[in-house]
């Protein structure tokens, strides 16, 4: 093996060399570093790399742990004790994590070294990672393109191999969809399945933690690690986790995929369709049956997403008040003016608006004509995806209607930005499990912008997803393709 | 529903104890008239019988054991307060 080609390894594919010893953790952390040096100027994927305390990890990491001496990128909204923990927003500018997130806390049992902090939308608020409070994160594929969000840092350094693993969150789409524009894989776990404790609260319904890797395997190896009860998140549920390499290897046969028909919406750009076209074929042709499911209520996600979404997010982002941590505006007049204008200066542009729509829609007078007919229409949608898993053990539909879009193309305009979560949030709403997987290119002025294919399924029933992503993957070529940076 | 455009973008500010600026409240008050227009198509769900999900899975009575255990020191604690002393937060005055 030659170390140049080292940062391109899979989890899977790094593990035997580390175990057999011929490669150190210390030694994979450095070509790591050169990589990260050599590449993260052009993309920004990176907040903070602490390489002196991941390389004191290093030097005693255990290689025949499960992910023993791998280093994981973390989205900088997960604690990571001793790490600043930002959220990409000025009002944490300069928080230091005073304790591991229980995800951390499960990697490093694993073996694992959490070694930097990823850019995101601030406080995983946007669908491009535009929002950041500090800079801009650049598609590798395209550099002038957005790399999705809210954890575009996370998929930008996977696609670059600028990251062996990384850990990202999902409220609506926040994995899925810039796994999608990056060409790698990206994992929305059922809601319960991984601990919240230790993430920052965007919408405490809906966020879910998960893995963002080169390949469905690395992603398995990823969730045997983090996932299960957790008595600090009493709504982690308390079921037993599978072996999810165990599922991988078997085949197609007897699988039933649901195609909706709400899915094939007006505005899918016909790369994307002719993509998903082609990968249904592939599973069809893999053994699976490929059978017409609807949900009627998909027209209706984005509108009750976000208001659910934001009316969790402004009781949440209350607690930033610049009392106990963060921020605070300089010679407050009064409590109140302290309030305001910590708050003023503190939060970016998107966040405010977000905590102004969820103030209004949880405010007198406008509760049950908003909030609570929201809840009600998650409701239905719920039932809709129950009742076509009655029929089907996958849903399978396109990750983002659209490629990667240019920087600067949708920020003037939130509700475009808002429409990039059309296929993945009612997976939220529903609280299942969805997978994004590299299914082809889009060719756009001579460039090539990577498609991503959904598999949704039931509610814990992440193993399914993995043996049909992975049969997928292993029959294609897509996962191997590489940017030119 | 209510009219759904009618967002009182000042008023609601208030409420969440979050300054604007005039240029923040005025494009606000645009771009969520334009979010609550396109939210309108709620209204077409008939939701007569069904039940609010404020979860996705319910999970209900989690009990745990109320066992004393280490967690932060108050010098962790108060390790990212803006303004501290003696081991306590100082906020801006209450009361005269």
């Amino acid at each position: 093996m030659s170390r140049p080609d080292l940062p391109a390894l899979t989890i899977a594919e790094l593990q035997p060399l580390l175990r057999r010893r011929e490669i150190s953790p210390r030694e994979v952390l450095d070509v790591l570093r050169t990589r990260i040096a050599d590449v993260d100027g052009k993309i920004d994927a990176y907040l903070s790399i602490d390489f002196d305390a991941a390389a004191k990890e290093a030097e005693k990491a255990d290689v025949d742990l499960p992910l023993g001496g791998v280093p994981i990128a973390i989205k900088d909204i997960i604690n990571v004790a001793g790490q600043p923990c930002t959220c990409a927003s000025k009002i944490l500018r300069n928080y230091r994590a005073p304790y591991d997130a229980t995800v951390i806390r499960r990697l490093r049992a694993a073996g694992a070294i959490p070694f930097g902090k990823t850019n995101m939308d601030e406080f995983a608020m946007g669908s491009s990672t535009e929002n950041s409070s500090v800079k801009l994160t650049r598609n590798p594929w395209e550099l002038a393109r957005v790399p999705g969000g809210s954890s575009g840092g996370s998929a930008a350094a996977i696609a670059a191999d600028a990251a062996f693993g990384a850990l990202g969150t999902d409220t609506g789409g926040s994995i899925r969809q810039p796994a999608s524009l990056t060409g790698v894989v990206g994992l929305k776990p059922s809601y319960g399945r991984v601990s919240r404790f230790g993430l920052v609260a965007f919408a405490s319904s809906l966020d879910q933690v998960g893995p963002l890797t080169k390949t469905v395997r690395d992603s398995a190896l990823i969730m045997n690690a983090i996932a299960g009860a957790d008595p600090q998140d009493s709504t982690c549920l308390n079921e037993p986790v599978p072996d999810y390499l165990e599922a991988l290897d078997r085949d197609l046969k007897g699988i039933r995929l649901g195609l909706p028909k709400e899915y094939m919406i007006e505005g899918i750009d016909p790369q994307v369709k002719a993509a998903i076209d082609a990968a249904i074929k592939q599973l069809q042709s893999l053994g699976a049956e490929v059978v017409e499911v609807s949900l009627p209520h998909t027209d209706y996600g984005i509108a009750a997403y976000y208001f659910l979404a934001t009316a969790e997010a402004s009781a949440n982002l209350a607690r930033f008040d610049g009392v106990r941590y963060g921020y605070r505006a300089e010679n407050p007049r009064d409590m109140l003016d302290h309030y305001g204008r910590t708050r003023e200066e503190g939060f970016g542009q998107e966040v405010k608006r977000r905590i102004i729509l969820g103030t209004y829609v949880l405010s007198s007078g406008y509760y049950d004509a908003y909030y609570l007919r929201a809840q009600k229409v998650r409701e239905l949608i719920r039932q809709d995806f129950a009742r076509a898993f009655e029929k089907v053990d996958a849903i399978v539909c396109p990750t983002s209607p659209v490629p990667a879009f240019k920087l600067g193309e949708r920020t003037a305009d939130p509700l475009q930005m808002y429409l990039a979560d059309v296929f993945t949030s009612t997976g939220n709403l529903a609280g299942i499990c969805g997978i994004s997987v590299p299914c082809g290119f889009a060719q756009v002025n001579g460039k090539q912008l990577p498609i991503g294919l959904q598999l949704l399924g039931k509610a814990l029933d992440e193993a399914r997803i993995f043996q049909i992503a992975h049969a997928y993957e292993q029959s294609t070529d897509w996962h191997k393709a590489r940017p030119k940076l | 529903m209510a009219e759904t455009s009618e967002i009182d973008v000042a008023y609601v500010a208030k409420l969440a104890r979050l300054n604007l600026s005039d240029e923040e409240t005025r494009l606000f008050q645009k771009q969520l008239g334009d979010v609550l227009k396109y939210a309108e198509k709620l209204r077409e769900v008939d939701v007569s019988d069904v039940e609010a999900a404020a979860h996705a899975i319910p999970v209900f009575n989690v009990f745990r054991e109320d066992e004393p255990r280490d967690w932060f020191t108050a010098e962790e604690a108060l390790s990212n307060a803006p303004r501290k002393a003696n081991n306590l937060f100082i906020v801006t005055k209450v009361v005269e």
